[in-house]
């Protein structure tokens, strides 16, 4: 074989400015999947994403229709706090985002954590009824003596049977002591 | 350590501890430093799979809160990909690619030095969170929103060391595919290539190609939680799901970046101890090319379950299958390699083969994943667990050990302890299936993942795949009692060619390797290559 008398070395920037480029390019691309995610969902899947709840609430409310919701609010016996809804019932229409307000407070002098847990009437309406954003998907925390109003916004879909005309919203607070134990159990790391 | 008193050495006699190691360029020291930095994760993510199994060795809490053990889980994954497998293969790279194309380094030593002087600091920013009030990121290493955002600010450490990770990792990859298509030997033409430097060349450009887009995700994780954006709350007219596409977008490829190059290493292996050539040489340049490019069509395969429509199921579902047509050819040709060969078995033989068996066990039960209405079920359950361990533990980890047992004669110059391998092998096969086997049923049964407790129904196997774990734990100790023996201890000197079997550029060069090797281009002599004879 013949073998030539020096290395074949190419120069090093002829592969790093097209590496740094497809770098460059691909972060970008996933910036484009933004975008890019709902251009092909609506245009090529079909599928809405514009329909989410959210949107679907605003672009087809049922104006000839009333639903009265009723709003609960209650804490179980461990977690010292005061919780209730700021109106007891909100008359709305299908499809409209509406926010309500709820709010806790606690009275003990230490920072507790909750976490409230959601539960509809009559059973069949859960499926109507959209929470878009709601301060039970998180846990709580109030500092001793601090009080604080929380929104849950949501939606009556459309859809709702006839045959319902007014829902009932209840939370339940617990105390989650786990959560409140989390900083001192991470902290220590053996757990 | 006593691994570099070459014949070339005079001229740079000496150096300081800080002038060898923070500074080094040299390729051999760089893939040094790179391999114990990754066996140091490998013992690190491991405690943590300990303190996972033990919590799971029966029903109930016993030792750690759930939220710790969702700590546990989380760091374990990140830490022994993005610290120990990728890291474990780079190091590799760095050792072996330059002397197998025969080049006298690689071809950005400077830029290798900063790949590697990163990742300590990733690795002491991610670990670090473990110590922090609201503890370390518990969401999963696949960070979906909305829960991850739920965590406490330490998942700003995880994104800016998952940030750092992706830098070191690309750079690495940059300067890979720059030694590889600049430095080459006159006559190693990219088809005589080994397969190591193939698939290491095709996983950097996967790299290149998939770490930017997980920047880009995290980043955007990142300004949700501190910046008031909305990419993925649905509150502000996002969408959580986007996120897990961007993710796997980036995922899937990644799962091909931990193994590519194990293929790669068990190609040399197996001929090597079969005393023939790889069969099909060509067809496994090409099969590697195109699971890499498929790679990057099947993604949505990890999120069945999301509500996808049924075009779109059934799209990804055929994507994902037609990969297991070139993974089966690289079955097949390892198998046919082997086929009528001069077969023995030593310590890296033992592991190429246990990979091609259990590899091949995790690829089907990657197959039966595939299956959207066999997924449904299996979705989120031990069985995702038990067939990603078997392609990774028995895969990407098997491969690993079994490169560090094939060329570990090479960079210290010594023998390793056959015995002591065997005994590393035997226990570690026989445990990594006791551990992961079980996982199997747990699955098939229902038992979710990342749970700290569960039915009593699940005691019976995660009390066997507990057992299991701790064995293979405990048979690492094992690995690394071999290593620092090679390393210091041992007294057999290997010769240049190590093995009867082995071809290639590297086994040319003394045993130790030389600090600096081929600073003058090696001349290719006719059979002197393992794929020279390869019909074109
Ligand atoms: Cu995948």
């Amino acid at each position: 074989m013949e073998v030539k008398p020096s290395i074949a070395r190419g120069s090093t920037r002829r592969v790093l400015i097209p590496a740094l480029t497809v770098c460059a390019g691909m972060f970008l691309f996933g910036f484009a999947l933004v975008p890019l995610y709902r251009l092909v969902c609506t245009h090529v899947l079909g599928i809405r994403v514009d329909d989410a709840p959210s949107a679907a609430a605003v672009s087809a409310v049922d104006r000839a229709r009333t639903v009265t919701v009723q709003l609960m609010g209650h804490v179980h016996s461990d977690l010292r706090w005061q919780f209730a809804p700021e109106q007891s019932q909100l008359r709305v229409h299908p499809g409209a985002l509406t926010v309500a307000w709820f709010s806790a407070s606690n009275g003990t002098a230490q920072a507790l954590t909750g976490h409230a847990v959601p539960s509809i009437a009559p059973s069949q309406a859960a499926l109507y009824f959209n929470k878009v954003e709601c301060f039970c998907f998180t846990d709580q925390t109030l500092k001793a003596g601090e009080s604080r109003r929380m929104p849950v916004r949501f939606a009556v879909d459309p859809q709702l049977p006839r045959s319902i005309s007014t829902i009932t919203l209840a939370y339940t607070f617990y105390e989650n002591p786990l959560a409140a134990g989390t900083a001192t159990v991470a902290a220590a790391p053996a757990g | 350590m006593a691994t570099h008193a070459g014949t070339h050495d005079d001229h740079d006699a000496k150096p300081g501890f800080a002038q060898r190691w923070l500074f080094a360029t040299n390729h051999k020291d760089i893939g040094t430093m790179y391999l114990v930095f990754s066996l140091i994760m490998f013992f690190i993510g491991g405690s943590m799979a300990m303190i996972i199994r033990a919590e799971l060795f029966e029903p109930g809490l016993q030792l750690v809160q759930p939220y710790f053990f969702n700590e546990m889980t989380t760091m374990h994954a990140l830490i022994m990909i993005f610290g120990a497998v990728m890291p474990a293969f780079v190091g590799l790279a760095n050792w072996m690619v330059p002397l197998m194309v025969g080049a006298p380094d690689m071809a950005l030593p400077r830029m290798n030095n900063w790949s590697f002087w990163i990742l300590p600091f990733a690795f002491v920013l991610l670990l670090s969170t473990l110590f922090m009030p609201g503890g370390a990121p518990a969401a999963g290493w696949v960070m979906y929103p909305p829960l991850v955002l739920q965590g406490g600010d330490s998942i700003a450490f995880m994104i800016f060391a998952i940030h750092l990770m992706g830098i070191s990792s690309i750079m690495g990859a940059i300067n890979i595919i720059a030694t590889i298509l600049n430095l080459r030997a006159p006559g190693m033409d990219l088809l005589k290539m080994p397969l190591f430097v193939w698939t290491w060349l095709i996983t950097a450009f996967l790299l290149i190609a998939v770490m930017p887009v997980l920047a880009g995700a995290v980043t955007m994780l990142l300004t949700d939680k501190f910046f008031g954006t909305s990419f993925f709350n649905a509150a502000g007219g996002g969408d959580p799901l986007l996120y897990q596409h961007i993710f796997w977008f980036f995922g899937h490829p990644e799962v091909y970046i931990m193994i590519l190059p194990a293929f790669g290493i068990i190609s040399e292996i197996i001929p090597t101890f079969s005393r023939k050539p790889l069969f099909g040489y060509k067809p496994m340049v090409y099969a590697t090319a195109s699971i890499a490019f498929l790679s990057f069509t099947v993604w949505a395969h990890h999120m069945f379950t999301v509500g996808l429509p049924l075009g779109g199921l059934l799209f990804f579902m055929y994507a994902t299958m037609l990969i297991s047509v070139p993974t089966g050819v690289k079955v097949f040709n390892w198998v046919t390699t082997m086929w009528k060969g001069s077969l023995t078995f030593e310590t890296p033989m033992l592991f190429a083969v246990a990979f091609v068996i259990l590899f091949t066990i995790g690829g089907f039960s990657g197959v039966m994943l595939a299956l959207v209405p066999a997924d449904f079920q299996y979705h989120n359950t031990y069985f995702v667990v038990a067939h990603f361990h078997y392609v990774l533990v028995s895969g990407a980890v098997f491969g690993i050990m079994a490169g560090t047992y094939y060329w570990i004669p090479k960079w210290t110059g010594h023998m390793y302890s056959e015995r002591w391998g065997k005994i590393h092998f035997w226990n570690s096969v026989i445990a990594v299936n006791v551990l992961f086997f079980p996982q199997h049923f747990l699955g098939l049964a229902g038992m979710p993942r990342r749970i700290p407790d569960y039915n009593v129904a699940f005691a019976d196997w995660n009390m066997v795949s507990s057992i299991g774990g701790f064995w293979f734990g405990l048979s690492q100790l094992i690995f690394v009692g071999n290593i620092i023996y090679t390393v210091y201890f041992a007294r057999q000197k290997a010769s240049a060619r190590v093995w009867e079997g082995a071809r290639g550029l590297e086994w040319t060069v003394p045993s130790p390797a030389p600090h600096h090797t081929f600073e003058v281009p090696p001349v290719i002599l006719p059979g002197m290559l393992a794929h020279d004879d390869v019909s074109h």
